[in-house]
């Protein structure tokens, strides 16, 4: 197969692997406690990196703003820029890339070793659909948990903002809370949380994609694991690119 | 006793007399417990089964023989639906499934039990879950799947283990608690997987007395695939009985039986080479079977 088949088959399957996900959902048997157990490992597990992302990249947004809004002489607007830049792009992206890095990652290789070792294939052989009881989950889970975690990044990126420009630049409180409420609509609110509904789903699907069709032994677990990771990540990247757009349009902000 | 084994003694009891006719006169028994018709399957250009037609019967064990890549394990995954024909048709216990779906297939997968080359044990649930794991997804209650596990724990010797997690297991451990997974719900149909690959001979003496003690005193039919001949040797020669005391030994085919219900077929690139009972096929004068059967 040349890479343009190669790239189509990909989309294919990967595709049909989403709908048969999708499907397994609203079919018996239900995996709840399954499902449980992934909103724990995904969403609460990536607590500390989403906290560390969030707080550091709201207050790094304030360094890199602040003198340019200065010479301006507009630096009480540091606020209503830290806010919408994360809210609207780096909150959905930087959290949907950590949670690739971390969570993709892991549901490939998790995957990946249950393909080689055969478990996969016993799965089948005792009468239960993977895709229901290994994707299903992983999908849900990454569907609730995305977004939370997205707001939580939100928020505490406009918190790390405040205290950079609160305790290195001086700006009085009142007037950076008050930027903050200035700059976050509505509809940025709305996009801040479609988008990372859409990245979970091409998180989750890539990732157990590349996990299910794993081939040879555990270097085959590696290659997967870092397909998974890269194509995920380029993924949303633009996706985001092209829902910023959509978004745009659909909310008649162009 | 199994059906299977022909008696040559004499006199028989009335009574034993009686079960075999009714073993004869059960037509169900003439419906093989697998069968394939003209077969074929390839992945791009390499022929990976080539037009191959086999039955094995109720009651019988089938011994698939062959080098790696010859196709051998392939069978058992297109038994199980895990891989589709590319031509040829596929009957589990008389049903053609060649065409089913993976929801079908579900259905059928119940009747048979699957046992692993290292296991494939899952390795974030316990010996218990694992033995488990097919009670707990048809949502059997609790109190009907501990007696059920231990049963089977109990089949294999391994009731000890029954908290274990697999990674403290040993090879031969991992399976035996594959068989005792395999063996939940009491599947009339076994299919092994090179199950003695890499054990050491008493281990791997244990699992083929497990697939006789299944023949023998279960009527289990089964597909062995291995490529040891030590594994040939034990189930073609010997059977399982049940003492007066409820005690399992082996005994040796001779004067008192003769088994039948053992069969060897023999695979090279995909096709079959010989098809028949292990004497047939020590007297065998193809060359590639007399180099298999010498091991060099």
């Amino acid at each position: 197969m040349n890479l343009a088949t190669r790239s189509l088959f990909e989309l294919q399957e990967t595709t049909l692997l989403a709908a048969r996900a999708f499907r397994g959902i609203f079919r018996r048997p239900r995996y709840l406690a399954e499902t449980i157990d992934q909103m724990d490992a995904i969403g609460v597990g990536s607590l500390a990196i989403i906290i560390l992302t969030g707080f550091f990249t709201g207050g790094v947004l304030t360094v890199q703003t602040f003198p340019t809004l200065k010479s301006y002489g507009a630096q009480s607007q540091t606020g209503y820029l830290v806010a919408i830049s994360l809210v609207r792009e780096l909150g959905p992206v930087l959290c949907a890339l950590m949670v690739t890095g971390r969570v993709g990652s892991a549901i490939s290789a998790e995957l990946g070793s249950m393909v080689v070792s055969q478990q996969i294939d016993a799965m089948r052989a005792l009468g239960t659909d993977p895709i229901r009881k290994l994707v299903a989950p992983r999908l849900i889970a990454l569907l609730v948990s995305l977004p939370l975690l997205t707001v939580l990044a939100d928020v505490l990126g406009i918190f790390g903002g405040w205290v950079t420009a609160v305790a290195l630049y001086s700006i009085s409180s009142s007037v950076f809370v008050s930027a903050v409420r200035d700059g976050i609509t509505t509809d940025d609110l709305i996009g801040g949380v479609v988008k990372p509904i859409v990245f979970s789903i091409i998180i989750g699907t890539i990732a157990c994609r590349q996990g299910l069709s794993t081939e040879g032994g555990t270097v085959g677990v590696g290659r997967s694991t870092t397909r998974a990771v890269v194509l995920a990540s380029i993924v949303v990247i633009i996706a985001d690119y092209f829902l910023a757009k959509a978004l745009q349009v659909i909310l008649g902000t162009t | 006793m199994s059906a299977g084994i022909h008696t040559s003694a004499p006199t028989i009891s009335h009574e034993a007399a009686e079960s075999t006719f009714h073993e004869v006169d059960d037509r169900a028994r003439a419906i093989p417990a697998i069968e394939f018709q003209d077969v074929v399957l390839a992945f791009d250009d390499k022929v990976i089964l080539d037009h191959l037609s086999f039955k094995v019967m109720k009651g019988e064990t089938k011994i698939i023989l062959g080098g790696s890549g010859g196709g051998k394990s392939t069978i058992i995954k297109i038994v199980l639906g895990l891989l589709k024909p590319d031509a040829g048709r596929v009957l589990v216990d008389g049903e053609d499934v060649t065409d089913y779906s993976e929801d079908q297939m579900m259905r059928v997968r119940k009747k048979i039990g699957m046992v692993f080359q290292e296991g494939a044990l899952f390795d974030s649930l316990s010996v218990y879950d694992n033995v488990a794991y097919r009670l707990h997804e048809q949502d059997v209650p609790e109190e009907e799947v501990e007696p059920e596990v231990r049963r089977m724990l109990r089949f294999v010797n391994l009731e000890d283990a029954i908290d274990k997690m697999p990674i403290e297991l040993s090879g031969g451990m991992r399976r035996r608690v594959g068989i005792a997974r395999a063996l939940i719900g009491d599947p009339k149909i076994v299919l092994f997987d090179e199950p003695t690959a890499g054990l050491d001979p008493p281990t791997a003496r244990t699992i083929c007395e497990l697939a006789m003690k299944l023949r023998d005193l279960e009527d289990v039919s089964s597909i062995f695939v291995t490529h040891e001949m030590n594994n040939l040797y034990y189930i073609c020669s010997e059977y399982a009985v049940v003492d007066d005391e409820g005690k399992v030994n082996f005994e040796r085919e001779g004067e008192r039986l003769c088994l039948i219900n053992s069969k060897v077929m023999m695979m090279k690139q995909g096709k079959v080479i010989f098809s028949g009972t292990d004497e047939a096929l020590r007297r065998a004068d193809d060359a590639y079977i007399q180099r298999f059967l010498r091991g060099h």
